[in-house]
């Protein structure tokens, strides 16, 4: 069995490293015609980037991409100096009428995006010729080995129950050097998707055919990325089902976000592509999708007839009514560990690193500052948008509505959400994002503090205060804290997971929905010692 | 102001102390040798096991005593001098107190076993034996074997922490079956092939007769008392019970038996002197309770109690109706108000007994012969509310109406397997009745 495992590891790795390893190999040039076409086709003005790209690549020479992303940078930017140089120069001779004239010339677009786009064109190699082959060598083996890594634990775990031994012993799960590499890892491949895309063209390269199938498309590296989340999320949804396997909770919960990020989030998006639709993940609930009120995005859903017209309605009502009335019934769990695609990948990747989260006062004070600023400026960020959007300004409150815009986007949209929510997982635990930046959550959480009907109730007196169910919880909340006083958990960013519960020795803690009345109660003396003195002691 | 001094840093001494600290201003010291900050005594398998480290046993943040005026004092008491009210502290310290609570908790049982005194043979309490644990059992090249003397609840966990790290173990168990001291038979049973199926070699109606030490000292091996046979190991853990730590008080005038003779005020026979959990000894056991309880409860709630009166409020230690919990590899145990074993089981107790299939879960319910009334329950495998059976007890319930609010009790968590209707059928054919599950929730069975 230990050797089926470590057979498995190996065999992962090998189809990790060849992922990793295909950035490096093909190579990139594009002809003289293929460059005019491209520019035809963008419509740039430019009269020197065609010169500029010709110069710069097409070439006999191999180049690899991180050359050819280089090389194609160079040319935008020399363009795009050339036209600056000569603004500069008509502003110098206050002549306004030609200075004027050379902003049409000027590419605007973030270079290496600018570079992603021919590079998709200009690809040759291995991986774009044998893209199945490719498939197999890095997605095949992978999703192999880890299935041969993990499925022995139905036998190596023994009999069904918490499992939770050598956590602490294990350099990958006790913040060891392997953390610390999955963390480079994680975080090296948020900064090449989010920024420098072009680098990790030849991914799209593999997964071309299944996108073409899909939404009839070339693949994108959001393609890649919404895929490689779903097969993720699927081996270590395996992996939890294996874990927790006497526990109904945690099997229906693992399937329920599985099921929402495959259909929800990944099918029905590329579906509604393929059929000229705006694709939508329809679960995705504002502000979570920060953008949803952006000006492209209304525009692209008004113009887009009946369906673009639903969409914008379901959203708004999704966020304002949908979501604050399940919360009520239910908890903020429907939404983050049933339903959310972050939270999926939190409970499926993230479960090994859960124990991460810091649960000192200080922490949760931290929490309580950070998120709710978070949701206080996505939504100020979403009237200063939508009022320049029916006025036509171009700021309001004194604040420039692209300015916000870019900059939530790329801090807590890309940074925030992407790089330090996932990539710190195997260090400061798997629900970083969703404790202290998601505004959704921060929104649910209001709602399921002050009128839920969610709560976790503590079993009367029976807590022995050892701790597992705040080591536990990957939202860094004291359980114990509670639970040792008898007292229910009501706390804002309880996200349901039900793991406390299941791995509570004494079977202390059950998640819950129920009356209001009597939801918060606070206690001094617990059930189980003289009835006169909890009155006296409980009452005042 | 007045300055109370508590010698233990448990969970009974430190529920006393905060609970001073909500009454009133006193000045208020905690002494301990074993450790600087509280810490869960029953999570120390955790650690051992990797589910948590150290400092997650430690239910209060460090800034917490300072915040609430409790200081910790770090030392061990050698002798107290309740004439002139002063603490004798290793290293030739004293300390003068106004009022004194002995909180010292307990230590585990010796019986004099030749060679129990070897490098590799240790209780399992103190935050030291896990230290020595470590040290002598890291893993299963150094420790081949080893052997755990006595079946209570405390072996049992030695015997899951030692397995956690494959360590071959051999479980000594005088009774006839797995702690049948305290369970029926059922599922005394029951637990015997549960701890069979996790590989663990247990020997029931065995004992120790010595342990015998290599060239070095060390542990080598133990002889069985019955067979003769001789076992070699690494590691002995003694785990054949626990008897109150007091041992430094011989030298005082605070009055002994077993443990630290209290009345119901928790009051020893000197005045301002007190004692509570572990070490303290009713002078008439309290109901079914026996007179020593070595429970983690037992100790908070005298703890709450207590504090009343060192603020001024008298009053007696009245625990409500008993209640437990335990965890035997991977099932849970809970219990509620009385189900006894074989042994002292009163005449009128009549127990139901239901046992599912799959050999992990069971249920035994002990009610009055006669009258009827519900008089307690174990379960295993199936966690239920306490509040409801706390209820259920002072209300006086007849077990038939118990059963049919079965549901109502039940704790698991939510879409788990149900098994009340299996259960309540069970009973009916064993009882003659026909019952039905009532679907009442239990919030609305007592509004
Ligand atoms: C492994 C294990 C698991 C357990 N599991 C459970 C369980 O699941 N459920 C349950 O109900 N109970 C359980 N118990 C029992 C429970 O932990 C004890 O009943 C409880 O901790 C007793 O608390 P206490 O405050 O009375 O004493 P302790 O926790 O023993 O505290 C006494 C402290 O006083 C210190 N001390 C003693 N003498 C001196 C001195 N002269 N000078 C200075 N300091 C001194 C000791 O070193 C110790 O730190 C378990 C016990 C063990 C060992
Ligand atoms: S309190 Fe429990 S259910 Fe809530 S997030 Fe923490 S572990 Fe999950
Ligand atoms: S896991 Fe259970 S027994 Fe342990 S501290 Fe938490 S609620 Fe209490």
């Amino acid at each position: 069995m230990k050797l089926i495992k470590y057979t498995g590891l190996v065999i992962f790795l090998i189809g990790l490293a060849i992922f990793t390893g295909s950035i490096f190999t093909g190579s990139f040039s594009l002809s003289p015609t293929e460059i005019d076409q491209y520019i035809d086709e963008k419509g740039y003005k430019s009269e020197i980037i065609a010169d500029a790209l010709k110069k710069n690549i097409a070439t006999d020479e191999a180049l690899n991409i991180f050359e050819f992303s280089s090389r194609v940078r160079q040319a935008f930017k020399h363009s795009n100096d050339h036209y600056d140089n000569l603004i500069a120069t008509y502003d110098a001779e206050k002549n306004w009428d030609k200075k004027g004239e050379q902003y049409q010339y000027k590419i605007y677009g973030k270079p290496h995006t600018l570079s992603y786009d021919l590079a998709k064109r200009a690809g040759s190699g291995f991986v774009k010729d044998n893209p199945a082959l490719m498939w197999w060598l890095t997605f095949g083996l992978s999703i192999i080995g880890a299935l041969l890594y993990i499925l022995p634990n139905v036998i190596l775990l023994g009999a069904p129950g918490i499992k939770n031994n050598g956590i602490y012993h294990k350099s990958a799960t006790n913040r060891g050097w392997i953390a610390w590499l999955v963390l480079l890892y994680l975080v090296g491949f948020y900064i090449l998707l989010y920024f420098k895309a072009d680098y990790v063209v030849n991914w799209t390269f593999i997964l071309d055919p299944i996108s073409k199938a899909l939404n009839g498309g070339e693949a994108s590296q959001w393609f890649v990325y919404g895929f490689l989340y779903c097969v993720i999320m699927t081996v270590m949804a395996v992996r939890m089902y294996i874990k927790y396997r006497h526990n109904k909770y945690q099997i229906l919960r693992t399937t329920s976000v599985l099921f929402f990020q495959i259909v929800f989030a990944f099918l029905i998006p590329e579906i509604m592509t393929s059929l000229n639709m705006p694709g939508y993940d329809f679960k995705n609930a504002f502000p979570l999708d920060y953008d949803f009120f952006f000006e492209w995005n209304i525009k692209s859903l008004t113009e887009s007839g009946a369906i673009g017209l639903f969409i914008l309605v379901w959203g708004t009502i999704l966020t304002l009514i949908i979501v604050p009335l399940m919360v009520y019934f239910f908890g903020k769990r429907w939404y983050c560990s049933w339903v959310c695609g972050c939270g999926g990948l939190a409970e499926t990747l993230g479960d090994p690193y859960r124990q991460h989260s810091d649960k000192s006062l200080n922490a949760w004070k931290l929490e309580r500052w950070v998120i709710h600023s978070v949701l206080v400026i996505s939504v100020l960020m979403t009237i200063v948008t939508l009022y320049c959007y029916f006025s036509g300004a171009e700021s309001f409150l004194g604040i420039n509505s692209q300015w916000i815009k870019d900059t939530y986007s790329f801090l807590i949209g890309a940074w925030f959400a992407g790089v330090i929510g996932t990539g710190f997982y195997p260090i400061f635990g798997n629900r970083v994002w969703c404790r202290f930046g998601c505004p959704l959550a921060a929104y649910l959480g209001l709602v399921q503090r002050f009128k839920s009907r969610f709560r976790i109730t503590t079993n009367g007196g029976q807590c022995i205060s050892c701790g597992n169910c705040s080591t536990y919880c990957e939202m860094g909340i004291d359980v114990r804290a509670y639970a040792q006083k008898g007292e229910n958990i009501v706390r804002s960013s309880c996200v349901g997971c039900g793991i406390c519960s299941a791995v509570c020795p004494r079977g202390v803690l059950k998640l819950e929905n129920d009356n209001t009345a009597g939801r918060i109660n606070p206690t001094e003396v617990l059930l189980g010692n003289d009835v006169d003195l909890m009155d006296l002691v409980n009452q005042k | 102001m007045e300055h109370i001094v508590i010698i233990g840093n448990g969970i009974s001494g430190v529920t006393l102390a905060r609970h001073i600290r909500k009454l009133s201003d006193k000045k208020i010291t905690i002494i301990s040798a074993e450790s600087e900050y509280f810490f869960s005594r029953t999570a120390l398998m955790y650690v051992f096991m990797g589910h948590m480290t150290f400092e997650h046993t430690q239910p209060y943040e460090h800034w917490f005593w300072k915040k609430n005026r409790i200081d910790l004092l770090k030392a061990y008491v050698d002798a107290i001098d309740t004439d002139s009210k002063t603490l004798q502290l290793s290293e030739g310290k004293s300390l003068a107190y106004d009022k004194l609570i002995i909180a010292t908790g307990s230590k585990p049982n010796k019986f004099g076993w030749p060679g129990q005194d070897l490098d590799g043979v240790m209780g399992m309490y103190h935050k030291q034996d896990l230290e020595n644990l470590e040290k002598y059992a890291p893993n299963n090249t150094i420790c081949k074997r080893a052997v755990i003397v006595g079946g209570g609840l405390i072996g049992i966990e030695l015997a899951e922490m030692l397995v956690s790290r494959d360590i071959p173990v051999t479980f000594l168990v005088r009774e006839s079956s797995f702690w049948n001291g305290v369970l029926p038979e059922g599922e005394s049973a029951m637990i015997n092939r549960h701890i069979l199926s996790h590989h663990i070699d247990l020997r029931l109606s065995t004992n120790l007769k010595a342990i015998k030490a290599d060239e070095n000292g060390k542990v080598k091996s133990v002889i069985i008392e019955e067979t003769g046979e001789e076992i070699s190991c690494n590691v002995v853990g003694l785990t054949a019970g626990v008897s109150p730590n007091i041992d430094f008080l011989k030298s005082s005038k605070i009055e002994t038996g077993k443990g630290v003779k209290v009345n119901r005020f928790l009051e020893t026979n000197i005045a301002d002197v007190y004692a509570i959990g572990d070490c303290a000894e009713q002078h008439e056991a309290i109901g079914n309770r026996r007179p020593i309880e070595a429970v983690w409860y037992t100790g908070r709630m005298m703890g709450e109690t207590l504090a009343q009166t060192i603020c001024g409020n008298r009053i007696q230690y009245k625990p409500g109706h008993w209640f437990n919990s335990a965890k035997f590899l991977d099932i849970e145990y809970q219990t509620y108000g009385w189900v006894h074993g074989k042994k002292g089981k009163p005449d009128y107790e009549a127990h139901f007994h239901w046992k599912h299939q799959d050999d992990t879960k069971c249920v035994t319910i002990a009610y009055h012969k006669d009258t009827n009334v519900f008089l307690g329950i174990n379960t295993f495998g199936i966690r239920m509310r306490h509040e409801f059976f706390d209820t259920v007890l002072t209300e006086k319930w007849n077990v038939n109406k118990v059963m049919t609010h079965l549901s109502a009790a039940n704790f698991d968590p939510e879409f788990y397997k149900l098994h009340e209707k299996d259960i309540i059928e069970k009973y009916n054919r064993d009882t003659g009745n026909n019952l039905r599950l009532s679907k009442i929730k239990w919030r609305s069975i007592f509004a």
